[in-house]
């Protein structure tokens, strides 16, 4: 019998590793002009933004914390932060991932692609760590430049909280960063809806601008009146979760909760694209997306979430309706009221006082007798009372809130004038802001609600 | 003995959805030939170049490439490059960056960039975006590109689209010089002048079929009459001559023909016929000046090919 030698197929080639293709979809993103703007803004422009408006006489006070960006450092990283919050960070999530998948369908590259890495699998994880490094990068830029423009014009000072309570520049710092981390969360839920719109909407322009969309329409929600749970069910809620590090104790239930929901989206929003990109017909040339079956392959799912996040929000939160009521107002208005007060007396030079010793106290009422008192608006008008030590009388300041449905509020004074009259008042270091003119607090929306 | 295939198809099929784009394609392509395949649109040349790029797997049929049979997407052995639909390249990098960026990602040393860039004539554009190049340089790029893999299968759809005499030429000198090395190069065209200049063999498809594979000149020879064109030093006897040539017919004068050169006879005769009327022609003195093809033979079987079976059926019109 005669032995035959057969020869084996060979195997195919083996795939190029991620690294690779990791780092050519690097050099592709870092090679766009569009790309290489974005980050030269967001390394200089918050520097130099931060800067000019430290030195203006008019304060961005709209803004939390903008009131403090003449008197302390830390205060514009978190403007920086703010406003990145609502516009910035949804801008770029669209123009580097709302845009990886979506820029080779635009040059017809797939095909070499796929012919070069040998494994769509690794394509779709070389082009999301890509984007996902230059958007990490973008944030780091836009964090480093705030704080070293803030730095640079104003100096290293304490920044006044969300409840009066001074921070020592180290404590600020760290808690700066803090901020600038937990909104990395909402920042990767963003990516991954523009990954899912890159892939799902192929050349279309409307894949680059989803995150865009999306981060108007959870601000249009934000505004309205919605309960809580709906509201922290959002994956935008961390967005502005993160001023709760600014209270003592920091509202850490919101900030973890806005945390978990927004890596929920990422990781949901992720493994949708990777289906339907894992799903497409790489040989069909005229290949646009998947059309009208976004609405279910893409869209339904994550509302889906949506509704489960509200779900489970529910069960687990003993909180109901808007989140905000007297007894918190009551309780957060005195608090700031006592820590600027004190703040104040160190300022002007008056004999020493603590909060213990002021005793304040705070009566809200929304809108008179007709309204029950709880929900947002700017209809809130409080009295605050407290104690100077060896007098017997109490005083009293009247203040008129603006409470926002997101649980923030601005406090505006409105006498006596000896308080809460002036603007500014004339320091050792020169005029500085009245801290009790106005000021921002903030309400734990998932605290419980109190009784009576 | 047979001969190296770098590729061998039996019974290849592939539909989309509804749409059969390849039905029982056999394709046998020997190592260091350059193999046209031509067929008219939606003839599913795409596709078939689609299957030897690993872009996708026949629904049914055997498959082997370089003597591995495919069987999944992508999983085609080394040494397989080329492109469909068009070079892939990146226009925000330079010519020298999009090689060394592929080069990087093949796992291979930017050795071989400056090569590459120098077989297609693009040395002086290297440090050039691609942004600005026209589609003929794009074309050589992509070429370059595939070069740098040293390939062994070239498969390279519409190489020519967008290139100019001396960019052709340039193209036409690398690929002989690939086949000579040993390098199996499948081109799809619509020139037949360049795959004419280039093949040794070609695949016509037509509809998912195909309708012949095998030597250009055994295409050209199968092909019974063509139109030719010819000029003499008296017209007139000229035609009167052919017109007593049997097996050949004088065509009526061609408008745009008549426009351009009023002297030329068009008359459509097979090669016997064709040389019957030239040895009339000088035993009645008239000087044979030119004669040519009006189409290409390989043009005009092409044509008569995938005229023949894109013709509806009478079954088709019951």
């Amino acid at each position: 019998m005669t032995a035959v030698a057969v020869a084996l197929p060979r195997a195919g080639a083996r795939p190029a590793p991620v690294r690779r293709s990791y780092r050519f979809e690097l050099v592709k993103l870092l090679a766009q002009w569009r790309i290489r703007l974005l980050i030269l803004a967001c390394w200089v422009g918050p520097a130099l933004l931060v800067a000019v408006i430290s030195q203006q006489s008019s304060l961005p006070a709209d803004t939390v914390f903008g009131r403090w960006m003449s008197q302390t450092g830390w205060a514009g990283p978190l403007v920086v932060l703010s406003f990145s919050c609502s516009y910035v960070l949804p801008i770029v999530t669209s123009l580097v991932a709302g845009d990886v998948f979506a820029a080779e369908d635009r040059l017809g590259t797939w095909r070499h692609l796929l012919v070069a890495v040998r494994s769509p699998r690794r394509i779709f994880a070389a082009k999301t760590l890509a984007s996902l490094t230059v958007i990490l990068l973008l944030v780091a830029g836009l964090a480093a430049s705030g704080i070293v423009g803030g730095l640079a014009a104003v100096g290293n000072r304490p920044l006044v909280g969300l409840d009066g309570q001074l921070l020592a520049p180290a404590h600020a710092a760290g808690t700066v960063l803090l901020a600038w981390a937990s909104v990395l969360a909402p920042t990767l839920a963003f990516a991954a809806v523009g990954l899912l719109g890159s892939v799902a909407l192929g050349r279309s322009p409307m894949g680059l601008v989803v995150p865009a969309l999306l981060a108007i329409a959870l601000q249009l929600a934000q505004l309205l009146p919605l309960p809580v749970v709906v509201r922290v069910a959002l994956p935008s809620y961390a967005f502005i979760a993160w001023r709760g590090l600014f209270t003592d104790p920091p509202q850490i239930g919101p900030i973890v909760l806005g945390v978990i929901v927004s890596l929920a989206w990422a990781v949901a929003a992720t493994a949708l694209a990777y289906v339907l990109f894992m799903r497409r017909d790489f040989t069909d040339a005229a290949y646009d997306g998947v059309g009208r079956r976004v609405l279910v392959q893409a869209a339904l799912p994550l509302a889906a979430l949506l509704a489960v996040t509200v779900g489970v929000i529910a069960v687990a939160t003993p909180v109901a309706g808007s989140g905000i009521d007297k007894p918190k107002l009551d309780r957060s208005l005195a608090t700031a009221f006592a820590h600027l007060y004190v703040m104040q007396t160190g300022e002007l030079h008056r004999p020493n006082v603590t909060e213990a010793q002021l005793r304040s106290g705070a009566a809200c009422d929304k809108g008179g007798s007709l309204l029950a008192d709880h929900g947002a608006g700017n209809d809130w008008r409080c009295v605050v009372s407290w104690h100077l030590p060896g007098s017997t009388a109490t005083g009293q300041a009247i203040y008129q809130l603006d409470v926002t449905p997101d649980g923030r509020y601005k406090a505006d004074g409105d006498g006596p004038q000896e308080v809460n009259g002036f603007f500014q008042v004339h320091t050792a270091m020169g005029d500085a802001p009245n801290p009790l003119w106005q000021f921002d607090g903030l309400v734990d929306l998932l605290a419980p609600t109190s009784k009576g | 003995m047979p001969e190296n295939l770098a590729v061998r198809a039996r019974g290849i099929s592939k539909s989309f959805d509804e749409v059969v784009a390849l039905d029982g394609v056999d394709l046998d392509i020997a190592e260091g030939q350059i193999h046209g395949l031509v067929g008219p649109n939606g003839a599913g040349k795409t596709t078939l170049l689609g299957l030897l790029l690993g872009l996708a797997v026949a629904d049914g049929g055997d498959l082997e490439i370089l003597g591995s049979p495919v069987r999944r997407t992508l999983s085609l052995p080394d040494r397989v490059a080329g492109f469909v639909d068009g070079p892939g390249l990146y226009p925000s990098l330079t010519a020298s960056q999009n090689l060394a960026a592929l080069a990087r990602l093949r796992g291979s040393g930017s050795d071989g960039i400056g090569d590459a860039l120098e077989q297609v004539g693009l040395t002086d554009v290297a440090h050039d975006r691609v942004r600005g190049f026209s589609l003929g340089m794009r074309q050589r790029l992509g070429l370059a590109a595939a070069l740098l893999t040293k390939p062994r299968l070239l498969v390279l759809d519409e190489p020519a689209n967008g290139l100019d005499p001396a960019g052709t030429r340039h193209v036409h000198r690398v690929l002989m010089g690939l086949a000579a090395d040993g390098t199996s190069v499948v081109l799809s065209s619509h020139r037949m002048d360049d795959l004419a200049a280039l093949c040794s063999e070609v695949t016509i498809l037509a509809t998912g079929r195909v309708v012949f594979s095998g030597p250009v000149g055994k295409l050209a020879a199968e092909t019974d009459e063509l139109d030719y064109r010819v000029r003499t030093s008296d017209p007139a006897a000229a035609r009167r001559v052919a017109s007593e040539t049997p097996q050949l017919r004088v065509l009526p004068d061609d408008e745009l023909l008549r426009r351009h050169d009023a002297e030329a006879l068009l008359v459509r005769a097979a090669v016997p016929a064709l040389d019957d009327l030239v040895a009339r022609l000088v035993r009645a003195n008239v000087a044979v000046r030119e004669l040519a093809p009006v189409v290409a033979p390989l043009e005009a079987a092409f044509l008569a090919l995938t005229a023949a079976t894109n013709a509806p059926s009478e079954d088709e019109d019951l």
